[in-house]
């Protein structure tokens, strides 16, 4: 069974048709990088799977092992193991990043019926996570986010994924606003979890990130749907003739 | 001649003015403060919705009857007093000097007035006032005021704490005075007294609590004198029974180079207005008047606030954040002036209210008075529900939506809650927060 399989899906946010007929899956194991010109869908794409509710979904299914997802909540989908790293990661002041990540790490072990970590426990695979990404403690004793660079705000939302280990990542623009140090720190950390449970979605405009995250599959969307399939040569290859041939396939 | 405005009194009014005479031996001391306290009543009567600084507390309305004074607290009220004390437990946890006003009467067994620091002293306010001996002289000169719930409280005052710091003293212990009403309907009023020398500095903290289902009636009052270089934290902690009526006023004046912060907590009681009168009178000062109020239901709490600069270069801050759910309402006036010769003072004022049903209410009226022409003053107000971006943020991560909910509450009322300098007080407020949502459910 495909881990993600998303089948016609159709979106509308105030009206405004936003996702085609939308169809994709997802393998376990595999990194699916999605490309595409702005305004093509792909942050909505990200938004619908992890729930947010200003979306309308007017058609189509979104199964994640066989279970379709959009009647759930987005915290029930998170414990079911969907996780998106967020292109703007929010700030969140006067909840240390610390409690913030137990309490979400607790509540979707509680939902799946495991019992909690304990402190120590926790405290450990924080050290060692924070430890990967550069991330020094104590920043995860101020406010989620509150004074965090970019960079910092992007290794933050690795961080969480880390512990959090979702079954399905999606990741929005992390390569936004990072300068390459950044990058190189965030790719490590996403490519650390690459694992044969794990799918991925890595959703770029840009090639450059997947110089970085290699991808084993890459999508191409444009006007709402995905146009193209192939390997990470096609990522190349947008790179060098850019998207224009895309826009007019849609039409 | 002298034509009388006030042709109709309420009943509450009427009430007052019967007690004011029939209670004359209860009422000790300070003869001429009280009867000039209670003319000024008289002549204004209990203020409505057309005096303006009580426009969205209207405490004629409010106030229909005026409840008998509480008696002197008879055993079972103080064992019932000492048993809501330690089960409240509200700083239980906190190393603190306790005081225990039971229905208006400072109660000496309860206190802990042993082994007084060295500069500190405190006295009850009625034995000052029996004795005559100029313990509770300068009451109400504090920041002269018409303020009708301080002309009540002046011309009915039974008793409360006179505390003074002498000059260079740091009293490192927090003096906790726990204002504890129990029993049937009844009115109390209180005044304490609060007096820091020079390079003195004290926090005191006043909690208020009292059963749920009774309707009585709290006025009190706090008279703070803050000498130069002093530093004078007060915390008060509003947990009034529901049913409750509080009207609680702070009246402060500030010397130079001091600091003061001011900080009211309410979760409590039907009713409460908060008065915080503050005058600045020596330079370079710093002062925050700061707030969390945590109400549901039909609660109504009117913050009022007016800093008065009149000396220059000092710095006021004021940041209060409500949260508001079912029928509740949240009001802040706050009014900043700068007297002509106030220049260099730098004034900022918020106001936020969260809106957890539909159904609440949040007003806000910030006034500037400016008198001076080299100032920094602003003042901001916001009202709104919880940002849906960031509840879809914490529940995307697994965080149920209840939660993520508390989580964001938490982090709203914690910004003016983290101004609180004393640890453990601070502490206490927070987990005070925790459990009021933890009880929404």
């Amino acid at each position: 069974m495909s881990l993600l399989e998303v089948k016609n899906l159709h979106v509308e946010i105030e009206g405004k048709k936003i996702l085609n007929g939308l169809t994709l899956t997802v393998e376990k194991g595999k990194v699916h990088a999605i490309m595409g010109p702005n305004g093509s869908g792909k942050s909505t794409l990200a938004y619908v799977l992890a729930g947010k509710d200003d979306y309308e979904v007017t058609e189509g299914e979104v199964l994640l092992d066989g279970e379709n997802v959009l009647e759930m909540e987005p915290d029930e989908r998170a414990a079911k193991g969907i996780f998106l790293a967020f292109q703007y990661p929010m700030e969140i002041p006067g909840v240390a990043t610390m409690t913030f990540l137990r309490t979400a790490l607790n509540a979707q072990r509680k939902r799946r019926g495991e019992s909690e970590l304990t402190i120590p426990q926790f405290m450990k695979q924080v050290k060692e996570t924070a430890g990967k990404l550069q991330i020094d403690m104590d920043m995860l004793k101020r406010g989620v986010n509150v004074g965090f660079s970019g960079g910092e705000k992007k290794r933050n939302e690795i961080l969480q994924m880390a512990m959090l280990a979702p079954r399905l990542a999606v990741l929005d623009e992390t390569d936004s606003g990072l300068d390459i140090d950044a990058l190189k720190i965030v790719a490590d950390g996403v490519n650390a979890l690459r694992s044969p449970d794990r799918g991925m979605i890595v959703i770029t405009h840009y090639q450059r990130l997947l110089n970085y995250i290699v991808p084993d599959v890459v999508h191409v969307m444009a006007k709402g749907r995905v146009v193209k399939t192939g390997g990470k040569e096609l990522a190349l290859e947008l790179e060098a003739h850019g998207y224009a041939e895309y826009r007019e396939a849609a039409e | 001649m002298t034509a009388d405005v006030r042709q109709i009194r309420t009943a509450a009014e009427q009430a007052l003015a019967g007690a004011f005479s029939d209670l004359k031996p209860r009422l000790v001391g300070a003869e001429r403060e009280r009867a000039d306290a209670f003319r000024m009543f008289e002549e204004a009567g209990l203020p409505h919705r057309r005096v303006e600084e009580w426009k969205y507390t209207d405490l004629r309305a409010l106030m229909r009857e005026a409840k008998p004074l509480a008696g002197k607290p008879g055993k079972t009220a103080l064992d019932s007093a000492l048993a809501a004390a330690k089960g409240a437990g509200v700083l239980a946890g906190v190393d603190a000097r306790r005081l225990v006003v039971v229905n208006g009467t400072f109660v000496p067994e309860l206190s802990d007035t042993k082994n007084l620091e060295a500069g500190l002293s405190i006295v009850s306010l009625s034995d000052a006032l029996a004795r005559n001996d100029g313990a509770a002289s300068g009451i109400g000169q504090t920041v002269p005021t018409k303020d009708v719930a301080v002309a009540l409280n002046t011309a009915f005052m039974t008793d409360g704490v006179i505390v003074r710091v002498a000059d260079g003293a740091k009293i490192a212990r927090p003096i906790v005075v726990a204002y504890v009403f129990t029993g049937d309907a009844a009115a109390t009023f209180t005044r304490s007294m609060v007096s820091l020398g020079n390079d003195a500095a004290l926090t005191l903290v006043e909690t208020f609590e009292g059963p749920a289902g009774v309707d009585y009636q709290v006025n009190t009052a706090l008279d703070a004198v803050v000498g130069d270089r002093a530093h004078f934290d007060h915390v008060k902690i509003g947990r009034d029974g529901g049913k409750a009526l509080h009207l609680g006023t702070t009246m402060a004046r500030v010397g130079a180079e001091a600091r003061m912060h001011d900080f009211a907590f309410t979760t409590g009681s039907a009713v409460t207005r908060n008065q915080v009168f503050l005058n600045v009178i020596g330079d370079d000062s710093k002062v925050a008047i700061n707030g969390g109020n945590l109400l549901k239901d039909r609660q109504h709490v009117d913050t009022t606030l007016v800093v008065d600069h009149g000396s220059l270069g000092c710095e006021s801050r004021e940041l209060f954040k409500h949260v508001l759910d079912d029928e509740s309402r949240g009001i802040f006036q706050g009014k900043i002036i700068v007297q002509p010769g106030a220049q260099k003072t730098d004034g900022k004022m918020a106001s936020h209210a969260l809106l957890l049903s539909e159904s609440a209410e949040a007003d806000n009226k910030p006034e500037l008075e400016i008198f001076a022409d080299d100032v920094v003053c602003g003042h901001g107000a916001t009202a709104g529900a919880l940002d849906e971006e960031l509840l879809f943020y914490l529940m995307a991560r697994g965080i149920p939506k209840k939660e993520s909910e508390a989580l964001l509450i938490q982090s709203f009322v914690g910004e003016a809650i983290e101004t609180i300098e004393h640890e453990g007080v601070r502490e206490a407020l927070l987990e005070l927060a925790a459990e009021w949502l933890k009880a929404r459910g």
